[in-house]
């Protein structure tokens, strides 16, 4: 008798508490994210001289575990513009989010912070194969991520694409 | 069809099958059980149903990549999974781990650890028929599963170790929201206590049900808690210790008799203990490297390794064959859950149908292990 009557203080004492539970849909009262949380991988934006920070060298496509991305490379027209310092440049991209395991490898082997875990994590869409990301997509995750997260590329002198420094450094 | 031939014989009165999307199996398992009136005379369990080939995949990943197959074998305890396969690798290539990297990973292990012990009471108050305690034990590991997230990344697939090392530095808040949570967690494992331990009707349920003497369990090569419950002082931790853990002080819970009552028993001292090792952690860590100098791809050299440690469920073991090359040759995991779910059939004969579920419960299967 004792001990079903100390679990029913105990049970007791949780009226008293505030509660625990938050509701998912609603965007008050959900649980907000962590700064690290890695949700869906999506291509960062290079605002200064607005072009993709991807260069298409497919270092994350080889090191992918489950091969779920692709990407083409093509010459950078604003590198022979003399408008930026990046020669080539992302032409299609995509990632099978269906198939992503969240990992992060991809973002840790590249070496041109082009790629980053953003903070999207609901992955139910309307149509079949609505869930393979191509280019642009994955750049509007990107461009969202940037702007709530206040993002900064980890190396930035290395990889702005800003082409003065080049001219000072010739 | 077939399988009714196979156990078919005779006598039998009933045969009910269980699984294998019985709510209590905790995954996808089978158990046919053969029953005479109430009691249990012959049970057969079916694995296989979450069989995804880990062990084969491993052979086509790099061993960075391979990582993230390990978060997915037992996926209640993920980063005791990839401690034991890092630790593996590491050995084979005989890597020094600097210090703050190995505080680090026992840390998260151990609360690790108790995240996987809550999931087991809650879930095991759910399996004897009590509602309430799987809300306390998931608000703790709530808790802790959102503390993982502020540092890893990710709730469950962390994917956070690294040969030789860990993926990044910890984040600032780490020391305050630590002694925080710890603080929260112990206030709450007592409460957890209180609810559920002593209440007369868990006894009646629970207490000289399912009962596995200490040599039947040493022959079963039952592991973890589920050995320690019986009466056998073994831990990994303690006997053969790895990583940092002789740094520690801390005890090994044992109880007597290995019942379901001590199975659950012990898991939850368990989980006092680990909160002991994690203040130690947290007071002997200094900063540091955190991660050991090795090359982007890791390339053991050619040889084979056995690595036993301990993971919340048993002796977990990563046998591990490197032809020099940056993907492993074979691995094969000796999953503990698999190990103990063998004593099952032994335990159940004789049993009354009634307690079919709680001895299953009490001995803590998770099948992302058994099936590999
Ligand atoms: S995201 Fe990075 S690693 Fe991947 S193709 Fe682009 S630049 Fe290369
Ligand atoms: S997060 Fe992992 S699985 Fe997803 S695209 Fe990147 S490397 Fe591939």
């Amino acid at each position: 008798m004792i001990g079903f009557l100390t679990g029913l203080f105990v049970t007791m004492k949780t009226g008293f508490r505030r509660p625990v539970t938050a509701q998912y849909p609603d965007p008050e009262k959900r649980i907000k994210v962590e700064n690290r949380f890695m949700g869906f991988p999506s291509l960062t934006w290079d605002y200064d001289v607005e072009e993709p920070y991807c260069t298409g060298c497919m270092v994350c496509v080889r090191e992918c575990p489950t091969e779920c991305m692709t990407a083409k490379m093509k010459d950078n027209p604003l590198f022979s513009e003399g408008k930026s310092r990046r020669k080539k440049i992302i032409d299609e991209f995509e990632i099978n989010l269906g198939r992503c395991i969240l990992c992060g490898i991809c973002v840790e082997v590249c070496n041109f912070d082009a790629i980053e875990m953003s903070h999207e994590h609901e992955l139910s869409k309307r149509v079949r194969n609505g869930n393979r990301f191509g280019l642009q997509q994955l750049l509007k995750l990107g461009i969202k991520f940037q702007s709530n997260t206040n993002w900064q590329p980890k190396q930035p002198e290395k990889n702005s694409g800003v082409p003065v420094k080049k001219v000072d450094e010739e | 069809m077939e399988i009714n031939k196979t156990i078919n014989s005779d006598n039998v009165d009933l045969m009910i099958n269980m699984g294998p999307q019985h709510p209590s199996t905790h995954g996808v398992f089978r158990l046919l059980l053969n029953i005479d009136g109430e009691r249990i005379i012959d049970v057969k369990p079916h694995i296989g149903y979450l069989h995804r080939g880990s062990e084969k995949l491993c052979e086509n990943e790099r061993y960075a990549q391979v990582v993230t197959l390990f978060d997915r074998l037992d996926y209640v305890a993920n980063l005791n999974m990839e401690l034991g396969f890092c630790l593996a690798v590491e050995s084979l290539m005989e890597l020094d781990i600097p210090d703050r990297a190995s505080y680090i990973r026992v840390i998260l292990c151990e609360l690790n650890r108790i995240a996987s012990h809550l999931l087991f009471y809650g879930t095991y108050g759910l399996d004897v028929g009590a509602m309430t305690p799987v809300l306390y034990a998931f608000r703790e590991r709530e808790k802790i599963q959102g503390f993982f997230e502020s540092i890893t990344g990710a709730r469950m697939m962390h994917n956070y170790f690294r040969i030789g090392g860990i993926k990044e530095e910890l984040p600032d808040d780490f020391n305050n929201r630590l002694s925080l949570l710890l603080d929260e967690v112990s206030q709450g494992i007592e409460e957890c206590d209180m609810l559920l331990s002593k209440n007369e009707m868990f006894l009646a349920r629970t207490k000289n049900v399912g009962i596995i003497s200490a040599s039947d369990a040493v022959d079963f090569g039952v592991s973890g808690p589920n050995l320690r419950a019986s009466g056998i002082a073994r831990d990994i931790r303690v006997s053969k210790p790895y990583s940092i853990y002789d740094r520690f002080d801390y005890g090994i819970p044992v109880a007597s008799s290995g019942d379901c009552w001590d199975r659950y028993y012990v898991r939850l001292e368990e989980i006092r203990q680990s909160i002991k090792i994690i203040k130690q952690a947290m007071s002997q860590m200094e900063d540091g490297p955190i991660l050991a100098k090795v090359r982007r791809i890791a390339r053991p050299p050619k040889g084979e390794i056995y690595f036993r440690t301990e993971s919340p469920r048993g002796d977990f073991g990563v046998y591990l064959v490197s032809d020099g090359s940056d993907k492993p040759y074979r691995v094969k995991v000796r999953a503990p859950s698999f190990a103990n779910l063998q004593s099952l059939q032994y335990l159940l004969k004789g049993a009354y149908i009634a307690d079919a579920v709680t001895i299953l419960g009490s001995i803590d299967i998770i099948m992302g292990e058994v099936d590999r």
